[in-house]
């Protein structure tokens, strides 16, 4: 079994499908972990509706989530036309927007595995470091995310793998250009699209399917390992 | 250094209102399980807020509800030594030790971590991680990581408690080391007679979130009445003596005091060295005439001083031996059969066979 003999336009799929997946991870991270963080330890009013508008983008349907990022983060859409206009980013089209629609379907997944964790960190461990002088910050920094480190891996490799994966939501916001915004889904989706496609899809797929199993199996074990260190003590 | 406290405060059904003052080495908050002594200690802390109160140490205002004054648990500069002790896991001992003292200010880190290592017996522990450690062996590291972030107070509650006897033997004695060799007072939570007796300067009792009584351990131990139900059998008056000799025929060892002189099973201490006594109150006889032809090595005269008033079948006596109060526990039938009466001459008779490494314990040692 050797590597599938890939197309140019094919190969610039896959490496655009990395390169958004990869953005995605690492620009809701700080986000995801802040969120989780809230969620897990927060008492404040409306958290059950940030826990849902957090989770709204896995059970709606992509392509509303797509419509929704169009008019909000679109060209005339407030923030879009913020963004272009204060800071020169521009979502629409490009493969930011394919980003943006990747982070967005993958961050409730990402949230889920951090926030579970941070749950499992023991409070008790928390207070012990404050009576040693760390501050809340401090404590954090090298107790709560340390010992919750397993579970965001696992998030950030579940969020990866969604958006490697992510097609509704993606086609929607930025459509489907070769080269700028076509993902491994969407070229996956334009190959069932035309005749004689067959092969391509064949190809394309093996690869999602393999990047797909490899990222559940390394959240899993991850997983497993959070549970085995909360026991040690 | 002073530590006072008085504070009220209120969770769900309990309430706590507890005011005391100690400026004694080793003071233990001592009472039954739900008498509010883990939440005392973690008020002290700063792991609770109390509804109302002030507390201060050594002059420093840590809480004063009136004023508004709060400071954070990570500013008191107490150290806490959790009944669990709580290591991080994902660290080393090594580095769990140095947590604290990271965060300690750089002029107040008065902890030397090779003499800490060495009065707890942790150095060969430090590249292990915590949960190849012992029970004992984590109470120990624990310990030693709130000392090396040289707080200017240890809370330590009921460390003890999670572990068997065998480990407990263990740590006492690195207790009781930490008292005398270190400067830094102690807050000991404890519901066992046994320990508090042996390790307390000073004693604050408490019952259902109020304080009962205060004081030196010696004076508050005679105090049966207040122990909680399940710990009065271990109760007695505590005698602080010195070691005069040793009979080396007989396997025992002479203690003095101005109570006379009492002898115990034979110790592994140098003659002078300090020792407590606990007398368990129902170990004591008493004679209203010298006994003759009895067993029973220790025979120590005295006036009685108190005869509890309670109605129970049993009675409280206190005796007065030059100025040292023992305490036995008779009958109400044996007091009465000997018509015994404030200000009456006894004998007290305690069977050396009574002593045992649970009652005999290292004295604290006074420096000038």
């Amino acid at each position: 079994m050797g590597w599938p003999d890939l197309t140019p336009d094919e190969w610039n799929a896959v490496r655009l499908s990395i390169k958004v997946a990869t953005w995605a991870m690492f620009a809701s991270l700080p986000a995801g972990i802040a969120i989780a963080l809230l969620l897990a330890r927060g008492r404040f009013w409306g958290k059950s509706i940030l826990n849902g508008i957090v989770h709204l983008p896995l059970v709606l349907p992509p392509v509303v989530t797509g419509y929704l990022l169009l008019l909000g983060f679109g060209k005339r859409g407030p923030i879009g036309a913020f963004l272009t206009e204060h800071l020169g980013i521009v979502f629409s089209f490009r493969w930011t927007g394919a980003a943006l629609a990747c982070a967005v379907m993958g961050f409730p997944l990402m949230v889920r595995a951090i926030r579970l964790s941070i749950e499992a960190v023991d409070r008790r461990l928390e207070a012990a470091a404050g009576t040693l002088g760390a501050n809340p910050l401090w404590v954090f920094a090298t107790i709560t995310l340390p010992l919750a480190l397993p579970g965001v891996i696992a998030g950030m490799v579940l969020c990866f793998a969604k958006a490697m994966g992510e097609f509704g939501a993606t086609i929607t916001f930025v459509a489907n250009i070769p080269g700028e915004t076509q993902t491994l889904p969407s070229l996956i989706y334009t190959f069932t699209q035309v005749p004689g496609g067959d092969a391509g899809v064949l190809r394309l797929m093996t690869i999602s399917i393999a990047v797909s199993m490899v990222a559940l199996i390394v959240s899993e074990a991850l997983a497993r390992r959070v549970g085995r260190r909360m026991e040690l003590e | 250094m002073t530590l006072s406290v008085d504070v009220r405060h209120r969770l769900g059904a309990f309430e706590l209102d507890a005011a005391f003052e100690s400026s004694g080495q080793l003071t233990a908050l001592f009472g039954a399980s739900g008498s509010g002594k883990t939440s005392l200690v973690n008020i002290i802390a700063g792991l609770i807020r109390p509804d109302a109160g002030r507390i201060a140490a050594g002059g420093r205002t840590l809480v004063d509800t009136a004023k508004r004054v709060f400071v954070p648990k990570h500013r008191r500069r107490i150290g806490y030594v959790f009944q669990d002790a709580r290591l991080f896991p994902h660290m080393t001992v090594r580095q769990n030790l140095a947590y604290g003292n990271w965060f300690a200010p750089r002029g107040e880190r008065h902890a030397e971590k090779s003499m800490v290592l060495d009065l707890l017996g942790i150095g060969d522990l430090l590249d292990r991680r915590p949960s190849l450690l012992s029970g004992g062996e984590k109470q120990r590291v624990a310990i030693g990581r709130a000392l090396l972030a040289s707080p200017q107070l240890i809370l330590m509650d009921e460390p003890l408690a999670s572990l068997d006897e065998a480990r407990k033997a263990e740590i006492l004695p690195y207790i009781e080391r930490l008292r005398d060799e270190i400067k830094v007072p102690i807050v000991y939570v404890s519901h066992s007679v046994a320990e508090v007796a042996r390790l307390a300067t000073d004693i604050v009792m408490l019952k259902s979130g109020n304080v009962l009584a205060s004081g030196p351990t010696v004076d508050i131990m005679q105090r049966l009445d207040l122990l909680p139900d399940d710990e009065r059998a271990e109760g007695g008056a505590v005698l602080d003596m010195v070691v005069t000799s040793h009979d080396q025929r007989y396997g025992t060892t002479v203690l003095g005091s101005p109570a006379g002189e009492i002898r115990v099973p034979l110790l592994d201490a140098a003659p002078g060295a300090a020792i407590r006594l606990r007398i368990r109150a129902r170990d004591v006889i008493l004679a209203t005439q010298r006994p003759q032809g009895l067993s029973a090595l220790n025979i120590l005269a005295g006036k009685i001083a108190g005869i509890s008033s309670d109605r129970g079948p049993l009675v409280d006596v206190k005796v007065d031996c030059n100025g040292q109060t023992i305490v036995a526990r008779l009958t109400r039938q044996s007091t009465h059969g000997l018509d015994l009466k404030l200000g009456q001459d006894v004998f007290a008779v305690i069977k050396t066979v009574s002593f045992d490494r649970g009652n005999t314990t290292r004295g604290i040692r006074f420096e000038a």
